[in-house]
């Protein structure tokens, strides 16, 4: 083989980009950009621009619960806890940053900080998420599979129950909090540019609702660009490893309690900034948004999409998120209004969960590798490939047909 | 100097004892076989010595330093690697990347490097990749590289698991069972491969219920029964020991070949 081109691959994921695939990620990215901007610039259609935040939040959520789950192969019930952490945090010391900033006597120095208080917060709110991480992972990690499950089930409520009761006077309790600031950095310069053309209908201005929207999706690319990284690394193998047989995995090596903290840490982070991005784009946090709920939620997203898998994690939860925004908003949206009763559009956007539900039994039953599988993932839930499947055929033809297997026997 | 030291090792299980007051040693460079019938005890042994379980007493030592107490992966930085009777390959990872993740104490790149790309990051995934290869290349699997372990045949997973052993750069190599389901080709080719790991400067322990295996490759055998140690010494020696006889054939199995 000496002098010979092999090909090594040395991740079973990674496969070149074909012209078609570049094609349809350039597709991609000019519609993420600028499908927004059209939506917004008509009046009737802005409000989807505020739920596209919304998805891009949950996006932003399932890609770290991924690293856990999808990675790791931990299943984690209380990955909201980090996302509250992160939401809590950024109100909090985003208050005590911008009382602290209003000493500086510079106006314009101090109107900078404040208004991009979020910008420092991200940081700071990943950090702590990520150490929440690590305190919790260090005792609970020793668990597997269902009692790891029940025991971030109950981290979650607990976040959640301090939250609620007001824990050391930080929280403000049910009544929830303010966020610091209203004006991020920079929306007011992009606001003097209104581009209107009257004849369509065409009125765009650059809404708060687009501005958060454009930051989650900086942060969406930068979990992407992080997450494929590490899964093509020393740690992202030890991951898989580990998942596959934990026992094999320690004895070439891999230390299993730090590489599962590693997973716990960096999973949390994400949930962090998506904590920070909610609070400051909502600009109101409250116990109500962080409930078990919300956790069952993003597994269910990470499950449906394909764990493991970060376009099918990104269209899980873009649909899981998006799907019952989209029938309230529909349903509330002026387009409608006259066309469909308002008790009607209510009863519609009860009845999204039946329908979620009944969605998730038969994706379960049909598709367990979720709508688009990581190559690996698939091969884990789904070990009855067709070669499998021609021998084992061809096996059982050879004995009704008393093949001369019966010479080899003797 | 022995490289391994057992000095009256029990494993207790409630009421059993699996091992029993084993003491033992190896030398560097040696292949030594550990047999006895099923049940004796051998596996335990193994698993005491990679840190799966922890001795209820006695003195186990590795190259001076104590093992028992301690975890699988920090044995395995010690020197020792080890293969499993049931192949435990991680089967949906290329047989590549199998090797790779045997590179795992030899490597140390962290999140952040991997994330950054740094230029250490790159020259040592470059080196877990050349470094896979070569092992890969030892036992004759190079050209299955990209293959998934899982759809490997079985004398090639078995192989793939001493690649994956090797590449942790042990010093002593436990092998449980290799030839077990083995044909006698297979178990002659593997034979020369476990001659060829020791030429490379790495002792073998090895469980062996092919006694053609045993005999031809080991220099020492242990024998264990019902977790006691009943006799060791060099495979002829082994061959005529009555206790071990009676050990692998039953009572009476003396006395009828001393009529015979």
């Amino acid at each position: 083989m000496a002098g010979s081109k092999m090909d090594i691959r040395t991740n079973v994921q990674s496969k070149g980009w074909s012209r078609g695939k570049i094609a349809f990620a350039i597709f991609l990215g000019v519609l993420v950009v600028f499908a927004p901007v059209l939506l917004q610039g008509f009046q009737t259609m802005s409000f989807f621009v505020r739920v596209l935040g919304i998805i891009g939040i949950y996006v932003l959520l399932a890609l770290g619960l991924n690293i856990v789950v999808g990675y790791a192969g931990l299943l984690d019930l209380g990955y909201v806890a980090f996302y509250a952490m992160g939401a809590y945090a950024a109100v909090i010391l985003g208050e005590k940053f911008v009382t602290a900033v209003q000493m500086i006597s510079n106006v314009g120095l101090r109107d900078f900080l404040v208004s991009s208080q979020f910008i420092v917060m991200l940081p700071v709110a990943a950090i702590i998420a990520a150490l929440t991480g690590l305190a919790l992972g260090t005792p609970v990690l020793r668990l597997r599979g269902d009692y790891l499950a029940i025991v971030t089930l109950g981290f979650g409520e607990i976040i959640r129950i301090l939250a609620t009761n007001d824990f050391l006077g930080l929280t403000k309790g049910a009544y929830g909090m303010m966020a610091p600031v209203a004006q991020p950095l920079g929306l007011s310069q992009l606001q003097l540019l209104p581009v209107a053309i009257p004849a369509i209908g065409f009125n765009f201005i650059f809404s708060v609702n687009l501005y958060w929207y454009y930051i989650v999706v900086l942060l969406i690319v930068l979990a992407v660009f992080v997450v494929r990284r590490l899964d093509n690394s020393r740690l992202g193998r030890a991951w898989v490893a580990m998942r596959e047989d934990e026992v094999a995995a320690s004895s070439v090596g891999v230390n299993i309690m730090t590489s599962k903290l590693w997973a716990f840490a960096l999973g949390a982070l994400w949930g962090g900034l998506a904590g920070v991005v909610f609070a400051n784009a909502q600009g109101f946090v409250s116990p109500e948004s962080f409930t078990f709920m919300e956790s069952v939620f993003i597994v269910t997203m990470v499950v449906l999409g394909g764990m493991g898998s970060i376009p099918g994690v990104i269209v899980g939860a873009a649909l899981i998120a998006g799907i019952p925004e989209m029938i309230r908003g529909v349903a509330q949206s002026p387009l409608l209004a006259g066309v469909i009763d308002p008790t009607l559009a209510s009863a519609i956007s009860g009845y999204r969960y039946l329908v979620f539900g009944l969605l998730m039994v038969i994706m379960m039953a049909v598709r367990p590798q979720g709508m688009i599988p990581s190559t690996r993932r698939a091969q884990e839930l789904h070990p009855e490939d067709e070669k499998v499947l021609e021998e084992e055929d061809q096996s059982l033809w050879d004995l009704k047909h008393g093949a001369d297997r019966s010479e080899h026997d003797l | 100097m022995a490289l391994v030291e057992a000095t009256n090792t029990t494993m207790q299980f409630g009421g059993l004892k699996a091992v029993n007051d084993v003491s033992m040693h190896i030398d560097e460079g040696e292949i030594v076989a550990l047999i006895g019938p099923n049940g004796a005890g051998k596996t335990t042994f193994f698993n005491m010595l990679t840190g799966i379980y922890k001795p209820t007493s006695g003195k186990l030592t590795f190259a001076g330093g104590s093992v028992s107490g301690k975890k699988p992966n920090e044995i395995c930085r010690m020197g020792i690697a080890r293969t499993f009777q049931n192949i435990r390959l991680f089967s949906n990872m290329t047989t590549l990347e199998n090797v790779m993740v045997g590179r795992h104490t030899r490597s140390k790149a962290g999140p952040l490097q991997a994330v950054l790309r740094t230029r250490g990051f790159k020259r040592e995934e470059a080196a877990t990749v050349a470094e896979a290869l070569k092992r890969l290349q030892f036992v004759g699997l190079a050209d299955k590289a990209n293959e998934l372990a899982k759809n490997l045949p079985y004398g090639a997973q078995r192989r793939l698991e001493i690649a994956r052993a090797l590449a942790t750069e042990p010093k002593l190599l436990l092998l449980d069972e290799p030839a077990a389901g083995m044909n006698p080709q297979e178990s002659a080719d593997l034979t020369r491969l476990i001659g060829r790991i020791r030429a490379s400067g790495v002792t073998v322990l090895l469980i062996e219920h092919d006694m053609k295996v045993v005999m031809d490759i080991a220099d020492r055998i242990y024998v264990l029964d019902f977790g006691e140690l009943i006799a060791e010494g060099k495979p002829e020696e082994i061959q005529k020991d009555p206790k071990v006889i009676v050990a692998y054939l039953g009572m009476g199995a003396e006395a009828m070949l001393a009529q015979a």
